[in-house]
């Protein structure tokens, strides 16, 4: 049900590396909650996140959520096509929906992640 | 339980004896005071207000009529005084409809199926703001144009991220108060930008910018009432990546070119004179218009245009999680609310004017001014300040005291200029006129004979 | 109200037209062009051209897509929605008061600063305070004209690790972003099962950080914090302030007032509690109420008798500074004072008695059927929940908009938001009590729907002149002007 080649956080984004570079979404779990969405708010390409803090927010008709980022590092590409298109991220949480790109400092973040499996019974407990 | 007794009952408390008694045997309370007992003894009130006692209506209205009478309005007064509140004419239509109950009883749109009638009104008033100043989008208003400009200012700042701002010092002295008390918790650094020659200085201006500057403020036309170069101005914010900011007169706006046209990045404005009194000073109506790219920063309410489930046009609130109620302690604005029925009234106003009426008003206004301050430079004693192009407002310079000239004019019916000297230092024996469409030329003839 | 769609006014555009008649130019004219600069003239102007009979009818036909406390019920919770009276509006309109510029000298205007003055005192005494600013034109604003008073009182005493306020899980959204605005972090205080605030908390809270509590007395649950003097007590203790949001004002008039709870600071809804018009959605005015020791930090101007003469002071040294471009909403300000006036001291008294009276009325008939989940005296308002409807596929809102259709403007929902499917209903005083009883048959006869059809509940409205809307599509690509596309 969770896909296999990303691992997750329990403020449900999701993080899926190659090359040093990580992409980061948020889960088709977090999607279904928040609802239809409709804004989001990301940093310029360039600005330093950090592991456990926000970089941005989506915003459903209603309400508002901080992104939380998995990793550490600068961001070096950021999914221009949801400024136009927010919906993006309803229909495809994994693919057309990604949020942005950070080139990792600290690639041991990583362990610190849950997968699929324990991502999955991690949401059914909440 | 009956406090009322002794007088005759409120004619807007509908509850008699008998309901009272059915409703509290449904609650199940011996008496009203019982409903009151949640409030600890040492915080009630033991005693009546210390207030005079009530009125029958009649005798509010005489009450009222009597301070009324007691301030000379400009029914009584030829007023040449603008500085921020203009007597500018107010069509028959305005009134009669912002008197509509359905319009001033009803609250906030929240419920979009049973409020389509305010909705649309503002959704009219944010296309004509558009319109007006050339810009994308517009909120659907704030309070008046100094509480725009600061929450303009903070726009500015946190879609920047920057922390000075430089502030012409040809802005109106009220707004310069208003925007520093607004932003004075958030770490903002004010810069003033000083005039020379009734504009901005943009030489000195553009000494102060660097890529610490958020924004850049203007007014258009300015407090003097001379037109800002907006072009050079708007140029040199943005060779350091700050937001040009433009405070207006949405009635200039008929005659000249808007500010939109010159890429600004924010407009705001005082909206008083599109149909709304002077009214002792309020309430005005604050514009604020801006880059469609900001839209999400925007503070304060917003109308768009949607569908309903059955594809009828409707209109909403939207853009919602902007907002405190939302966003609590990260909105973008602590506003909820604004001037909604002077927005109307400026929707009217604008409604009945149209492009042509406004344009009239416009050159009116501007024609008079102009005879105006000819004639009364023409006048031994008095002269202009500076040679700049002006709107509706302008400077001229005496021999003698503004306030001894201004109490000669008001002994005859007139209310005269600002004394500038209470406001720049510099500027003793400055006296800033204003000329609308509604004086006469006999009116400017006679102040010219006065001074 | 109407179901016919109405044109955008743009649409009623023809070339030619004008609403109303202006006069010629009665000077000796000179060229424009050449007075301004080159391209300082605009070339177009996107405004409509309709003539005065298409601008009266398109406004009317607009009125007639409106819901109003004229025309219905109005319960939205905390939001005063009592009956306007039309005196109010009679004597806001009197030239001699619409139409005095606020830069006259003073002598020319002395009726209005008595006024403003006679009014600072009324609503002194109704709040238990000591001093008055009438200069906020908003509730919020007013929220923000207090907390600058606060941070500046901690500022004089040079108390700079005062940086945090505290607000309870329950208060209005206007606290936290008020404060926000005002330089301050934000601390969120727990409710306790009462509905009020957890005293315990609040200890474990208070420090030397901390500079003050923003608290809603009547609470937005519509319970009185019994507690409050004690609170009072433990916030002043660790040298913070106390802000009274009264918004709820409307449950305590003539009964008990903020300054004798031992708060410090608080603003006032004229557009709320004292009836001047909401105006559908402003204007309002928030004027502020502090006790002596804040008096120098208000905002200038401050009004001053001398004698019979009143004048307007600005040289307050410590003083907030300015929060509007001149007095604030100065025709609000007239119809509060005529509706002091009007009812006096027992008034005051009656409105309260008469405004809780209501609330819990209603509750007493409808929380069997829809829970409160703080079963005790309400105060001039009650929270219920619709969580059993929800299992039902009937959700708090869905509830509001059938209201809609039976003809009345529906609660608020959805907040405090620490009740889940939350209906806030504040019935005012001014309802008579076949009012009352309509309002609740009509949420009886929901209730029954909501068993019997909850689909048919979950698409309401039928009966308004739009069905519901697409809040989704109007966000994600939102259409804010008529033009563009």
């Amino acid at each position: 049900m969770y896909p296999d080649d990303v691992k997750y956080t329990e403020s449900h984004e999701w993080v899926r590396v190659a090359d040093g570079l990580a992409t980061i979404g948020i889960t088709d779990y977090a999607q279904e909650e928040l609802g239809d969405i409709v804004n989001v708010e990301l940093p310029e390409p360039g600005t330093v996140v950090r592991a456990h803090e926000a970089f941005g927010s989506v915003d459903s008709v209603k309400a508002v959520s901080d992104l939380l980022s998995p990793v550490t590092g600068e961001v070096v590409e950021v999914n221009e096509d949801l400024e136009g298109s927010p919906e993006l991220i309803n229909q495809e949480p994994y693919g057309t929906g990604w949020l942005i790109i950070v080139r990792m400092d600290d690639t041991s973040e990583l362990n610190e992640l849950m997968d699929s499996e324990a991502y999955e019974r991690f949401v059914e407990a909440e | 339980m009956n406090v009322s007794s002794k007088r005759n009952k409120l004619s807007y408390i509908p509850t008699t004896e008998q309901d009272r008694a059915e409703m509290l045997q449904s609650i199940g309370a011996p008496s009203v005071d019982t409903l009151f007992e949640q409030i600890p003894a040492e915080a009630r009130l033991d005693r009546n207000l210390r207030l005079p006692p009530g009125l029958a209506e009649q005798d509010v209205v005489s009450l009222l009529e009597g301070m009324a009478a007691r301030n000379k309005h400009l029914g009584e007064l030829t007023c040449f005084l603008g500085a921020g509140a203009y007597d500018h004419f107010i069509p028959s239509v305005v009134d009669a409809v912002i008197s509509r109950s359905e319009f001033f009883t009803a609250y906030t749109p929240y419920q979009p199926e049973a409020s389509q009638g305010v909705l649309q009104s503002i959704f009219e008033y944010q296309s004509m703001v558009a319109a007006l100043t050339q810009m994308e989008v517009s909120n659907a208003s704030l309070y008046d144009a100094g509480t725009a400009l600061g929450e303009a200012i903070i726009m500015a700042h946190t879609t920047t991220k920057r922390n000075t701002v430089l502030v012409s010092r040809a802005i109106h002295p009220h707004y310069m108060q208003v925007l520093s008390s607004y932003v004075s918790g958030l770490g903002i650094k004010i810069g003033k930008a000083d005039y020379a020659d009734g504009v901005t200085n943009l030489t000195a201006m553009r000494e102060h910018l660097d890529e610490s500057v958020a924004a850049v403020v203007v007014q258009y036309p300015n407090f003097f009432g001379g037109i800002e170069p907006l072009e050079a101005l708007t140029e040199a914010a943005h060779a350091v990546g700050a937001f040009m900011i433009v405070c207006v007169d949405p009635i200039a706006l008929g005659l000249l070119t808007p500010p939109g046209a010159y890429d600004v990045d924010i407009v705001v404005g005082e909206g008083q004179p599109l149909g709304i009194p002077v009214g002792f000073g309020g309430p005005f109506l604050g514009l604020f218009a801006c880059k469609q790219e900001h839209m999400w920063k925007m503070p304060g309410r917003v109308v768009g245009a949607t569908t309903d489930s059955e594809g009828r046009t409707a209109y909403t609130l939207t853009l919602q999680t902007r907002e405190q109620h939302i966003r609590r302690e990260k909105a973008t604005s602590n506003i909820c609310t604004n001037q909604a029925l002077m927005a109307l009234a400026a929707t009217v106003y604008l409604s009945a004017l149209g492009k042509d009426g406004l344009r009239h008003v416009a050159e009116l206004t501007f024609q008079k001014a102009h005879y105006a301050q000819q004639q009364i430079c023409g006048k031994a004693g008095y002269s202009a300040a500076w040679n700049v192009p002006f709107f509706k407002e302008f400077v001229i310079r005496s021999d003698k005291p503004v306030d001894q000239v201004n109490q000669r004019l008001l002994d005859n019916g007139i209310l005269g200029g600002l004394n500038l000297g209470k406001y720049y230092p510099e500027l003793e024996n400055h006296m800033l006129l204003c000329v609308t469409e509604r004086r006469t030329k006999e009116e400017i003839d006679r102040l010219v004979e006065l001074l | 109200m109407k179901q016919r769609q109405e044109p955008l006014i743009f649409d009623l555009s023809r070339e030619g037209r004008m609403g109303t008649t202006l006069p010629e130019v009665d000077v000796p004219e000179i060229s424009i062009e050449n007075a301004l600069p080159e391209g300082g003239i605009r070339k177009d102007l996107p405004l409509p051209s309709v003539s005065e009979l298409d601008v009266i009818r398109h406004f009317t036909h607009l009125s007639e897509r409106q819901i109003s406390v004229d025309s219905s019920f109005y319960p939205l919770g905390s939001c005063t929605m009592k009956y306007n009276p039309r005196v109010n509006e009679r004597i806001s309109r009197l030239p001699g008061f619409t139409s005095v510029h606020p830069l006259q000298p003073e002598e020319t205007v002395q009726g209005a600063l008595t006024l403003m003055y006679e009014l600072e005192r009324y609503l002194a005494e109704i709040a238990g305070m000591d001093a008055v600013s009438l200069q906020p034109v908003a509730g919020a604003q007013g929220e923000l004209a207090g907390m600058m008073v606060v941070r500046a009182y901690h500022q004089s005493r040079e108390d700079d690790a005062r940086t945090t306020v505290l607000v309870p899980d329950s208060s209005h959204g206007t606290n936290p972003a008020t404060a926000a605005r005002v330089g301050f972090q934000i601390a969120k205080i727990p409710s306790n099962e009462r509905g009020t605030v957890d005293i315990d908390a609040l200890k474990g809270m208070l420090g030397p950080n901390i500079a003050g509590l923003m608290l809603t007395n009547p609470n937005t649950l519509g319970l009185f914090e019994t507690d409050v003097v004690k609170i009072c007590e433990m916030v002043h203790d660790a040298g913070a302030l106390l802000y009274c949001d009264g918004a709820n004002m409307n449950a305590i008039l003539g009964k008990a007032r903020p300054g004798d709870m031992c708060f410090d600071v608080m603003h006032f809804n004229l557009h709320k509690t004292f009836s001047t018009p909401h105006g559908g959605g402003g204007p309002g005015a928030g004027p502020i109420a502090v006790k002596d020791f804040l008096k120098p930090f208000l905002p200038v101007p401050v009004i001053e008798k001398d004698g019979n003469r009143y004048w307007l002071n600005y040289d307050k040294p410590q003083s907030i500074g300015r929060l509007h471009s001149f007095y604030g909403n100065f025709l609000v300000m007239v119809k509060a004072f005529a509706y002091i006036r009007m009812l006096g001291a027992e008034g005051m008294r009656e409105v309260s008695e008469n405004a809780v009276l209501n609330a819990n009325y209603i509750m007493s008939k409808l929380k069997d059927i829809y829970p409160v989940p703080y079963d005790r005296y309400c105060m001039h308002e009650f929270v219920a929940t619709a969580k059993e409807h929800k299992k039902r596929g009937v959700k708090a809102l869905d509830i509001a908009k059938r209201l809609l259709d039976m003809g009345f403007h529906a609660p608020t929902v959805y907040f405090p938001l620490i009740v889940e499917e939350a209906l806030m209903i504040e019935p005012t005083e001014t309802e008579s009590k076949e009012t009352l009883d309509a309002f609740i048959q009509a949420m009886i006869e929901i209730d029954r729907e909501s068993r019997e059809d909850p689909d048919m509940v979950a698409h309401a409205p039928y009966n308004t002149p739009i069905t519901r809307v697409d809040e989704v599509g109007a966000a994600r690509k939102p259409k804010l002007t008529c033009f563009g596309e």
